[in-house]
């Protein structure tokens, strides 16, 4: 404990705790603050309190199996999480999956990117007082979330994605309700950045606010908009191109700012971006073709195969009772969710269960660098601090 | 899907003239390259890495362990390493016994290693010499036990 030298004499900081129940953490994190007055002396993230061993349940579980507890990792951007997944088994088996899927894909991914930003700002900024832009947010997710129960069933713990393509055939006429939220979110977009980007208050919160350098994020680790905003332009869907984000035309938006402000303009550019791709993966979408890649023994084949084939039901048979084995082999595929570098490492040692999956979540390391940010400013500026890191304790904790 | 490749990427090629003994084996698999490093020379070599101006791999994606529990070596270490600007990924893999279970921290060369480590003693019990504060992380502090280790159960009584 530092002394602090006070008028009066040497006196210690005070101790104070922060969550695990707060509203402003986002979860069930604990921050401890030293504190001197106002300022913030040393901030220590305790985190483990959502830990439910997700790594350790897909031991025991078949690779398809896994995929509906990937859904609850990040379980704000679902689908992220799927395709992380789904890619690097993909990768693992040496499965090459129809374009027809991968546009889907890149579709649904696309759009979940927008709600996870939706939810990040509602509660960024609810978090420093600005609360309409919470209710209208929210109401924006409400349509792409009907979206996602038209396509999946699911609101939100979708597990659309499987090994080899989608789950399911998409129902006809999805397009257009995509379509219909392609034209509105412009619209919405603007009138947030009206309430927000020129607000005064806004500015005098997060101008400053939450410096992150380059060569401080790098060291730490910290990926997506934390590092863009510090003017990195690492981009996972550029760098290391996966289901044909190469053939899409969009750009990697960065900021000089590093600091609260800048993290937000990225982040709502980053909306815009994830518009102009969903308009292209629209007109890229075959109407016909396969939905899912054909392996024989891996991949399950269709209900009508299944019914009216013997081998169709013994594959059936196997895969769901045993499962597939891939080679032996380590495989590590990283993909670009919203809140960063979402890294799946999947270690096979030629059994029909995953000998070993651990899950690189962007909140986990980008978490690690919040004493980085509110170390030295105000008590109220760690309120700030943990919102732009864009934490989901799921994540973090696992 | 192990092969005794003769180096032919050019990053492990420097590595091997730099320092023979710093490669034991080299792995190839799906487009990844793996390197596997002795216990007692990981820190040169992450600094190497991070640090030599034609490698530059300034960014630790992530650190981890595969339990082969009973197979001895039992724990693989996995580092994944990224050069942003050559946009290249490595794998580095140290093989622990159970028995001696440490090895050199690299929180002095990436920090963002810190937490990692904190993750793979808390699961799995391996140890970090150097590391600034090697508690656990995810499990209450009294917890007894790792785990992510193969002889602990996924549920019921231990």
């Amino acid at each position: 404990m530092t002394t602090i030298e006070t008028p009066a004499g040497p006196a210690e900081p005070m101790v104070l705790n922060m969550g695990p129940q707060h509203p402003s953490t986002h979860g069930v994190l604990r921050v401890i603050l030293e504190l001197d007055g106002e300022i913030v002396l040393k901030a220590k993230p305790v985190i483990g309190y959502l830990h439910t061993g997700i790594e350790k349940s897909c031991e025991s579980k078949t690779y398809s199996q896994c995929i509906t507890l990937t859904d609850r990792i990040d379980y704000l951007a679902p689908l992220s999480n799927n395709l992380g997944f789904c890619l690097a088994a993909e990768k693992l088996i040496g499965i090459e999956v129809p374009k027809r899927a991968q546009y889907i894909r890149v579709l649904l991914t696309e759009l979940t990117r927008i709600t996870s930003h939706l939810v990040w700002l509602g509660t960024h900024a609810i978090d420093l007082g600005a609360m309409s832009v919470f209710l209208y947010s929210f109401r924006e997710r409400e349509e792409i979330m009907k979206i996602y129960e038209y396509v999946s069933g699911q609101r939100m713990m979708t597990s659309y994605f499987r090994i080899g393509g989608l789950a399911l055939e998409p129902p006809p006429g999805w397009l257009d309700k995509v379509r219909r939220v392609l034209d509105a979110m412009p619209g919405h977009i603007d009138e947030y950045e009206t309430l927000l980007t020129e607000n005064r208050i806004w500015k005098a919160r997060t101008v400053g606010v939450g410096m992150l350098s380059a060569e401080t994020a790098i060291a730490m680790g910290c990926s997506g908009p934390l590092l863009r905003a510090s003017g990195v332009p690492y981009d996972i869907r550029k760098v290391f191109p996966y289901s044909s984000y190469d053939e899409f035309d969009f750009e990697v938006k960065t900021s000089t700012g590093a600091d609260c402000y800048a993290r937000y303009q990225v982040r709502v550019a980053e909306m815009r971006e994830s518009l102009k791709i969903i308009r292209q993966a629209m007109d890229k979408i075959p109407a016909e073709g396969p939905f899912r890649a054909e392996l024989p023994g891996v991949i399950p084949p269709s209900r009508e195969e299944m019914k009216t084939s013997i081998e169709g039901l013994i594959y059936h048979f196997k895969i769901f009772t045993e499962g597939f084995a891939p080679p032996q082999g380590e495989v590590y595929q990283a993909i670009e969710s919203p809140r960063g570098e979402l890294g799946v490492f999947m270690a096979s040692d030629g059994s029909t269960k995953p000998y070993r999956v651990k899950f690189r979540t962007p909140s986990f390391v980008n978490l690690q660098s919040l004493p980085n940010l509110c170390e030295g400013r105000l008590l109220a500026d760690v309120v700030a601090c943990i919102g732009t890191t864009d934490i989901v304790l799921g994540e973090v904790d696992r | 899907m192990e092969s005794q490749d003769l180096g032919k990427n050019p990053v492990v090629q420097k590595l091997r003239d730099w320092d023979p003994q710093a490669v034991a084996e080299v792995i190839e698999f799906r487009g990844e390259t793996t390197v596997v490093v002795p216990a007692q020379h990981v820190l040169r070599v992450a600094e190497y890495l991070a640090s030599d101006p034609a490698l530059r791999f300034s960014f630790l994606s992530d650190l981890t362990v595969v339990d082969r529990f009973p197979i001895e070596p039992r724990f693989e270490l996995n580092y994944h390493l990224l050069s942003l600007d050559r946009k290249e990924r490595l794998r580095l893999r140290v093989r622990l016994t159970g028995k001696e279970a440490a090895v050199a921290s690299v929180t002095p060369v990436w920090p963002t290693a810190n937490w990692h480590e904190r993750e793979t003693f808390d699961l799995f019990g391996v140890r970090f010499h150097g590391h600034p504060d090697l508690t656990r992380i995810l499990l209450p502090d009294e917890w007894e036990g790792h785990p992510l280790r193969k002889d602990y159960p996924v549920e019921g009584f231990r």
